[in-house]
């Protein structure tokens, strides 16, 4: 409402110039990944194919596809395992607070910001000598482990909101502990559960330095197979873009059909609430 | 542990009544928290304590020795140039990055405020790339700012055709330690990759924050006669602090340990103009086995995350309280 009758048209010329800027790398991948290997040049790779090549699609596809089966497995435990146990701390945190509760919770809290190189080493050793380094489970149990925060923090947030009254008179109703959860806490939280199941899903399969430090090999996510797609003999960046965009899409689906609870969980992080 | 909740004095009455069935609430809560607080304790202090160790350590060979050795790692990497230059990027880096994506974030989400058509279009446009992997996002920019080809052919037609990430020039640089100290050109490129991936932070941060100025307030300051720029740099603006404050905070503690943006896109980059602590820490420690040292560069970055992020912890959980 404020520079409308000055400026509209300029608002959208900005706005359609940063679009630009957004699309840009967008259009660039994909064309890209639509050309055959010749016709990528240096000097015409901004124009459109001159035909359609899916090949490329198809060489990415079989190179990538058993990492993108390990991330499937990867992320969908590890997604579920710590939305439960962000649920349930949550619902402690917030529901059942006792002295300290709220300094435990904000010690919980800083493990969500630590530059993760600061535990590495250990976890290393630590899962060698569990037997748990270089495999998918090892990885399941990381991003469980340094999921705990972020769910938890989202959780809690997400029950202080739910009136102390409802679980009070389910209380003289009879209900214990773990009936106030799952009759009350677990079905007014679903669309907490879709909030923090996304960020997660979306977190753990973007993840990069956990994976290509704890697997090799045929036990590596997709995100350090494609990285790795660049690291092979000469660059085909036709190769590399199809792969770029496969590797991607499930985050991007997942955003399109449920971008709203993505952006919640984004703003969650940041702490407050 | 003691188990009260609080503004609820029923509560101790009831507690005396059906003592049996709260102390198995109690358990049951106490066995809802315990198994995450002891992986906590493990995996993020307790890790970090061993890691501490071993930064103090003379582990820096494929066998491990815990002799203790001081600050020996320490002083190695404050005197060492590639540490050296790694420190400069990352200062140079965080100050960009942060600089663009608050001003960025924050023109978009007052433009977006307009009361425009297609606003949601727009913004989930603008979003979009917070939903990618960096890998990818590097992948991709990698090839938009290779110096033949890319953005360049486009920067030819004006007769400029910059190198960027393999530029190594250092701008405003004069010699301090082992390094050339001032903005190095190539991070510049890595810097806008990662203000295209992550200025939807801040904009979903400045959105949430105009939703929540009431309208009221915009009317009050237009009947007092504020045009409507002094409304937003005089009313609103300041409204917006704390949200600035946040983002600047969660952004420095993403830049701070950065790592897979540069990794994927550039690695550490001739004469290191694009390594930062979290690629230094990576290869010396994976590739070149110093764990020791690669320790002592994870404690240095935890400790610069720490420094302002303990206190916007504390702060941010004292006022909710």
């Amino acid at each position: 409402m404020v520079l409308r009758s000055i400026s509209k048209p300029l608002i959208y010329v900005l706005l359609i110039a940063v679009s630009i800027f957004f699309l840009m790398p967008i259009y660039v991948l994909i064309i890209t990944s639509l050309k055959p290997l010749e016709e990528i040049t240096l000097s015409n790779m901004w124009k459109l194919p001159s035909v359609l090549d899916m090949s490329s699609y198809s060489e990415a596809f079989s190179k990538l596809a058993p990492n993108l089966m390990n991330s499937f497995y990867l992320v969908i435990p590890a997604t579920i395992l710590s939305a439960m146990l962000g649920a349930m701390s949550g619902y402690v945190l917030s529901k059942w607070k006792f002295k300290g509760s709220e300094i435990l919770f904000t010690l919980m809290l800083f493990g969500m910001f630590i530059p993760y190189q600061s535990i590495l080493i250990p976890l290393i050793q630590f899962l060698r000598e569990v037997g748990l380094y270089n495999t998918i489970l090892g990885l399941i149990l990381v991003h469980v482990v340094y999921g705990i925060p972020i769910a938890t923090l989202m959780f809690r947030n997400f029950y202080v909101n739910i009136p102390d009254e409802m679980i009070e008179s389910a209380q003289i109703d009879g209900a214990n502990f773990l009936g106030v959860f799952r009759h009350i806490m677990i079905p007014l939280s679903i669309s907490g559960f879709v909030v923090v199941a996304i960020w997660q899903f979306t977190n753990i399969w973007n993840e990069f330095l956990f994976a290509v430090t704890i697997t090799t090999s045929d036990q590596q996510p997709v995100m350090v197979a494609l990285q790795n797609l660049s690291g092979s003999q000469i660059v085909q960046w036709n190769v590399q873009m199809a792969g770029a965009l496969l590797a991607a899409l499930p985050t991007l689906i997942v955003y399109i059909l449920l971008g709203k609870y993505f952006v919640k969980g984004l703003l969650a992080g940041s702490v407050k609430g | 542990m003691e188990l009260v909740k609080q503004n609820n004095p029923q509560k101790v009455v009831r507690a005396t009544k059906r003592k049996k069935k709260l102390s198995t609430d109690h358990m049951m809560a106490l066995a809802f928290l315990l198994p995450s607080f002891i992986l906590i304790v493990i995996f993020v202090y307790g890790f970090i304590g061993w890691t501490g160790y071993v930064s103090l350590s003379n582990w820096n060979s494929l066998v491990p020795d815990f002799s203790f050795v001081g600050l020996k790692n320490y002083l190695y990497l404050f005197g060492d140039f590639r540490f050296q230059a790694d420190l400069r990027n990352t200062l140079f880096f965080t100050i960009l990055f942060i600089g663009l994506v608050i001003i960025f974030g924050l023109t978009l989400a007052i433009l977006l405020d307009q009361k425009i058509k297609g606003e949601s279009v727009f913004r989930n446009l603008f979003f979009f790339p917070m939903a990618l992997s960096f890998v990818v996002t590097g992948v991709v920019w990698q090839w938009l700012l290779n110096p033949s080809t890319g953005v360049n052919l486009f920067l030819k037609t004006f007769g400029i055709q910059p190198k960027w990430y393999t530029d190594t020039t250092i701008l405003a640089g004069f010699k301090w330690g082992q390094i050339e100290f001032g903005l190095p050109v190539a991070m510049i490129a890595v810097g806008i990759a990662a203000v295209w991936q992550m200025t939807g932070f801040s904009l979903a941060m400045y959105i949430a924050g105009l939703r929540g100025i009431p309208d009221e307030t915009r009317e009050a300051a237009r009947m007092d006669g504020a045009t409507e720029l002094q409304i937003y740099w005089k009313v609103i603006l300041p409204q917006l602090r704390p949200i600035t404050v946040s983002v600047i905070i969660i952004m420095a503690h993403i830049s701070l340990k950065i790592f897979d943006l540069i990794y994927s896109m550039t690695g550490p980059g001739a004469n290191f103009v694009t390594d930062v602590p979290g690629v230094y820490m990576f290869e010396t420690t994976f590739r070149g086995n110093y764990y020791a040292n690669g320790a002592a560069i994870a404690i240095i970055m935890l400790l610069s995350v720490a420094i302002f992020m303990v206190p916007y912890l504390i702060r941010s959980r004292k006022g909710e309280a």
